[in-house]
C-alpha cells in the first residue's frame, strides 16, 4: 500500500492545512455515508423476515414502559410551569381566559414531542448506546457475526421499531399530564374556571395541532434509536470509548431533535 | 484448508500485518504464537471475515473470503465456531440460552432436541446443571468452557480460539487445553488457536506458527519450533528479556 503522505512533516504549512482539511472532509462525508447506510440496512431488515418479535416486545418495555414515570412527572411539571407563566403574562392584557388553549397548543405541537424525545434520549437512548457499546467492546456483536447472524436484526431493528411505537404514546401521555398540570395551576391555584380552561382549549386547538405533534413524535421515535444504536454499534475501545459514544449519542440526538423540530414545524400545517 | 497469502493490514499509518503467509491443513490444530500486540488477533479476525485486509487473501477451501460479503460470507461462517478471548457470552441470557442460541437461530431443531444437544455439550465441557446461571454468576474458567460449548454446539468444521486461556490459573489452562484436545479427537475439526501459553501449547499443537512484527517468521511442529535456530523464536519461547529482539 502506497503511503502518499510519507514525509509529510517536511511539507510546507499550507500543504499540511490542505491535507488536514481534506482528511476532515473525507471523515465527515464517510461518517454521514456510514450513518445513512446504517439506517438503510435497518429499514431493509424491517421488511425482510424474520422480525424478532420477542426482542421488539422487550425493547417496547425498555423504551416505553420504563420511561413512563419520568414522562408523567416531567409532563406534569412542564404543564404547571407553562400554566403559571402563561397565566401571569395573559393577566397583564386581561386575557387569562386563553391560558387553556395556550398551554394545550404549546404542549401538543411543540413541548410534548420535543421534551418527551429529549427525556427518553437521556433515559433509554443513553442506556441503549451504553449496552451496545459494551456488547461491541466485549465482542458480543462480533459473536453474532461469526454465527452467521446479522446483529442489526437482533439489536438495532427492534430498538428503532420500539421507538416508533412508543414515542407517540409517551408524547400523548406527556401532553395529558402537562394539560392537567396546567389545569392544577391555572384553575385550582389561580382561579380560572374549569369550563373556560377546557372550553377555550377545545375551541382553539384542533386535530391539526394533534397531528403535528404526532408526526414529530413519530419522526423522533425513529431518529433517537437510530442515533443511539449507531453510536453504540460504532463505539471506540474500552470504557472511554463507551463513555464517549454515550455522550455523543445524547448530544447528537438532542441537537437533531431540535433541528428536526424546527423544520417539521415549518413544513407541517 | 485455510491458505493465507500476503496478508497486509494497516491501522491508520501503523502496519500490523506486513505480508502474512500461512497454511492450515484440514483437521489439524494450528497454534499461532507471538508477543502481545503482535497482530495475532488481527490475523484471526481476517480469517473470520471481521476485518478486511489492505492486500492479500484468506482462502478457505478455494474461496477467497476477503472478497465475500453478505450471504456468501455467512455461508462460510456457518462452518465456523469461534471462542473469543473474553468468551463474548451474551450477558442478557443464561448459560443454557447462550449455548442454545446458535441452534435456535440457525437450525430447524425443535425445543426438545435443542435442550438435549445443549445439555450434552455442557456435560462435555464439565458444566452439568449450570445452564440456569447467568454468565456474571460463574467464574472466568467456566465462562471459557461455556464459550467452547457454544462454539462447538453446531458441530462446526473449523474452530477458532482467540487466547482461550488468558487470565486463567495454570491448572485451568491445562484443563482447557486438554478439553480442546479431547473435543478435537472426538469431532476432528480444524482448529486455529492464537495463544502465548508457552510451553503448554506444545502438548496440543499439530503445528505452531510464530508471528513477529506482522510476518510469520517460523512454522513447524512443536518439536521443530522448540528446536528452532531462529533467535527471536528462542527468545520468545524462553521468555528472555535479553535477546535478538529488543524488548521495550
Amino acid at each position: 500500500m502506497t503511503d502518499w503522505s510519507a514525509g509529510r512533516e517536511t511539507w510546507p504549512l499550507p500543504a499540511r492545512w490542505v491535507e488536514a482539511l481534506g482528511e476532515g472532509t473525507l471523515y465527515l462525508v464517510e461518517s454521514i455515508g456510514r450513518f445513512g447506510r446504517f439506517l438503510g440496512q435497518a429499514v431493509a431488515l424491517v421488511f425482510i423476515p424474520p422480525l424478532k418479535f420477542r426482542r421488539l416486545a422487550g425493547r417496547v418495555y425498555f423504551v416505553g414502559f420504563k420511561s413512563l414515570t419520568i414522562v408523567i412527572l416531567t409532563g406534569a411539571f412542564t404543564g404547571m410551569a407553562l400554566g403559571l407563566q402563561v397565566f401571569l403574562t395573559l393577566q397583564r392584557v386581561g386575557s387569562e381566559a386563553f391560558v387553556g388553549p395556550a398551554v394545550g397548543i404549546a404542549l401538543v405541537r411543540e413541548l410534548g414531542p420535543v421534551l418527551t424525545a429529549v427525556f427518553v434520549t437521556g433515559l433509554a437512548g443513553s442506556a441503549l448506546t451504553a449496552e451496545l457499546g459494551i456488547m461491541r467492546i466485549t465482542e458480543q456483536i462480533d459473536a453474532f457475526m461469526v454465527m452467521a447472524l446479522n446483529p442489526m436484526r437482533y439489536l438495532v431493528v427492534p430498538a428503532i421499531l420500539a421507538g416508533i411505537i412508543t414515542f407517540p404514546m409517551l408524547t400523548a401521555i406527556f401532553d395529558v399530564a402537562g394539560i392537567y398540570g396546567g389545569y392544577l395551576v391555572a384553575v385550582m391555584l389561580l382561579g380560572t374556571s374549569p369550563g373556560t380552561y377546557f372550553g377555550q382549549m377545545q375551541a382553539f386547538a384542533d386535530m391539526t395541532d394533534v397531528m403535528v405533534g404526532f408526526w414529530k413524535s413519530l419522526c423522533f421515535g425513529g431518529l433517537v434509536p437510530w442515533v443511539c444504536t449507531y453510536k453504540g454499534f460504532h463505539c471506540g475501545h474500552g470504557a472511554e470509548g463507551v463513555s464517549r459514544a454515550t455522550t455523543e449519542a445524547v448530544v447528537l440526538s438532542c441537537v437533531l431533535i431540535l433541528i428536526f423540530n424546527y423544520f417539521l414545524g415549518s413544513v407541517l400545517p | 484448508m485455510i491458505r493465507i497469502q500476503g496478508l497486509r493490514k494497516f491501522f491508520g499509518r501503523q502496519p500490523v500485518l506486513r505480508g502474512v503467509d500461512l497454511d492450515v491443513a484440514t483437521g489439524e490444530i494450528m497454534i499461532v504464537i507471538g508477543r502481545s500486540g503482535g497482530g495475532k488477533s488481527v490475523l484471526l479476525k481476517h480469517m473470520l471475515g471481521l476485518l478486511r485486509p489492505d492486500a492479500g487473501a484468506v482462502v478457505v477451501d478455494g474461496t477467497d473470503i476477503t472478497k465475500l460479503r453478505g450471504a456468501a460470507l455467512e455461508a462460510v461462517r456457518r462452518r465456523y465456531g469461534v471462542v473469543f478471548q473474553g468468551g463474548a457470552l451474551f450477558d442478557s441470557m443464561s448459560v443454557f440460552d447462550n449455548v442454545a442460541f446458535p441452534l435456535r437461530e440457525k437450525t430447524a431443531l425443535g425445543a426438545g432436541d435443542i435442550a438435549q444437544r445443549v445439555e450434552e455439550k455442557l456435560a462435555q465441557v464439565g458444566l452439568v446443571d449450570m445452564g440456569h446461571k447467568n454468565p456474571a454468576e460463574i467464574s472466568g474458567g467456566m465462562r471459557k468452557r461455556v464459550a467452547i460449548a457454544r462454539a462447538l454446539v453446531t458441530e462446526p468444521e473449523i474452530v477458532f480460539f482467540d487466547e482461550p486461556t488468558t487470565g486463567l490459573d495454570p491448572i485451568l489452562v491445562n484443563t482447557i487445553h486438554h478439553l480442546i484436545q479431547d473435543l478435537h479427537r472426538t469431532f476432528r475439526f480444524t482448529a486455529v488457536m492464537v495463544s502465548h501459553e508457552i510451553p503448554e501449547i506444545f502438548e496440543i499443537a499439530d503445528r505452531v506458527a510464530m508471528l513477529h512484527e506482522g510476518v510469520i517468521i517460523e512454522t513447524g511442529d512443536a518439536r521443530g519450533i522448540q528446536n528452532s535456530t531462529n533467535p527471536i523464536v528462542q527468545q520468545f519461547i524462553h521468555g528472555a528479556v535479553e535477546g535478538a529482539h529488543h524488548v521495550a
